[in-house]
């Protein structure tokens, strides 16, 4: 028997709300399953299954705020019996399901660029301050069970259990996003020695490539520059290795698939970045349609656990009318940022003369821990190159 | 189909690319990136829908005709 625990959706996820059950007892479920519903910071997300198996029991009620890796159903594998002995253990953890789990992989940070007037040496999660602030509760009246006592989402929640409370609205949802992003980023600043490489690439094969390209396709095939970049950086990721995986409690490990994290804007503020599986493997073409559609779901607030859990990569592009160059900052556990500034017509030096080419510059933000900048300009290098042949990718 | 009814189409493949658009906010000269902070793959998305809905080709060049609502009213009726 396994127990289905709520996932980590991101550095910058405590907790999430369990709004929908996609499955009831006796359903049976496969690996990458949509089994539940949770709200997040991020927006809806639907949990994938990561067992093989029948749904013997659920365990989160609807409207239950659980911490990651709070148990949330079991899982009886294909073949297991049911042993009867199991009923008390369940019992006990649908009692307490907000109990925080030992697995949780990440604990909140006592940090708030938004602390209010009377609270602000109080220790609590941005999370836990925006919700105690929304229902009206002091801070001074909470105890804490986060680290050194701080207070976390579900010691706020766990005050006030049984008031429904209306769905936030979108300005309050930003603001808890904006809190969520700036705890993830001020711990990825503290940890990781970033360092950054830039380059500025020239485009025109690409984008005369792309015109020509897209001139002869109707709407639906059309094809992006922001997808030509990301199959040239996964391509490149699948080459120079040490830019692509997970810095965890062993070190960096490399990831031979690379999922690569796109980063999308919400209007208002906010960001998310949902990987694409395997974006090295897809055609350019199926790259595309894959980024149309986690895009079209990021807007409407239905992207996947796997999504938001499994890149290996990101990438960042400021679009068609941004400025020159970004630098990023890493998305813990992830060890490089690739950031695109938009492409536009660049002065360049070509065969000894001055020439007027569309370029972009790319930077590249990477993990010190695990390489340096010799590697990250091989990097950069190795995405120019197969910027050169836009048409293998 | 009037101008009206385009205008009401646009607006309703616009709400459905960007859901947490206000329909009642936007006005025709509001530009769908400057003002309306759509990226490149929500203008796709929108190019997609109108194309299908009204069967017209949008080649790319024409994109900066679609850009407002008041621009895509002519560009389209112009078309059908």
């Amino acid at each position: 028997m396994a127990s289905f625990n709520m996932p980590s959706l991101g550095a910058d996820m405590e907790a999430g709300k369990l709004v929908e059950w996609l499955v009831k007892p006796g359903d049976a479920v496969k690996r990458g399953d949509i089994v539940a519903v949770v709200e997040t910071q991020k927006g809806a997300i639907e949990i994938e299954s990561f067992e093989e198996g029948v749904v013997e029991k659920l365990l989160a009620q609807l409207g239950e705020t659980l911490p990651v890796g709070a148990p949330m159903a079991m899982i009886r594998s294909s073949g297991e019996v049911v042993e009867e002995t199991e009923e008390k253990p369940r019992e006990d953890k649908a009692a307490s399901p907000v109990a925080p789990a030992p697995t949780a992989p990440e604990q909140v940070l006592p940090v708030s660029p938004t602390a209010r007037p009377g609270t602000k040496d109080i220790a609590a999660s941005p999370a836990a301050r925006a919700r105690a602030g929304e229902l009206g509760l002091d801070l001074a009246m909470l105890k804490g069970s986060g680290p050194n006592g701080a207070i976390v989402l579900a010691d706020v929640e766990a005050a006030q259990p049984s008031q429904p409370t209306p769905p936030p609205e979108r300005q309050d949802f930003l603001a808890e996003m904006r809190n969520a992003i700036a705890a993830a980023m001020a711990r990825s600043k503290r940890e990781i020695p970033h360092y950054y490489v830039s380059h500025t690439i020239d485009l025109t094969r690409a984008s005369d490539w792309l015109s020509a390209t897209n001139a002869a396709r109707p709407p639906e095939d059309r094809v992006l520059m922001g997808a030509v970049l990301s199959k040239a950086i996964a391509l490149a990721a699948s080459e120079v290795k040490p830019v692509n995986g997970h810095f965890g409690e062993n070190g960096f490990e490399a990831s031979d698939p690379v999922h690569l994290g796109v980063a999308i804007a919400l209007r208002g503020g906010g960001l998310v970045a949902p990987a694409i599986m395997d974006a090295d493997k897809l055609s350019l073409t199926a790259l595309m349609a894959a980024m149309r559609d986690v895009t079209a779901r990021a807007r409407a607030g239905r992207l996947k656990s796997s999504e938001m859990s499994m890149a290996t990569l990101t990438f960042s592009g400021l679009g068609e009318r941004g400025v020159d160059a970004m630098a990023g900052i890493i998305v813990p556990p992830q060890v490089a940022i690739v950031t695109a500034g938009t492409p536009r017509p660049t002065a360049l030096v070509r065969d000894g003369a001055l020439v007027a080419a569309q370029a972009v510059t790319l930077t590249l933000a990477a993990d010190h821990r695990v390489s340096d900048g010799r590697l990250g300009a091989k990097f950069l290098t190795a995405i120019e190159h197969h910027l050169q042949t836009p048409e293998l990718l | 189909m009037t101008e009206d009814d385009i205008r009401r189409a646009y607006l309703e493949d616009l709400i459905r690319v960007a859901p947490d658009l206000d329909p009642a906010e936007i006005s025709g000269a509001d530009h769908l990136q400057d003002d309306l902070e759509l990226d490149s793959m929500d203008v796709l998305n929108l190019v997609i829908a109108l194309s299908k809905r009204f069967s017209i080709e949008i080649p790319e060049v024409d994109y900066p005709q679609i850009a407002t609502l008041d621009l895509a009213a002519a560009y389209i009726a112009a078309q059908i």
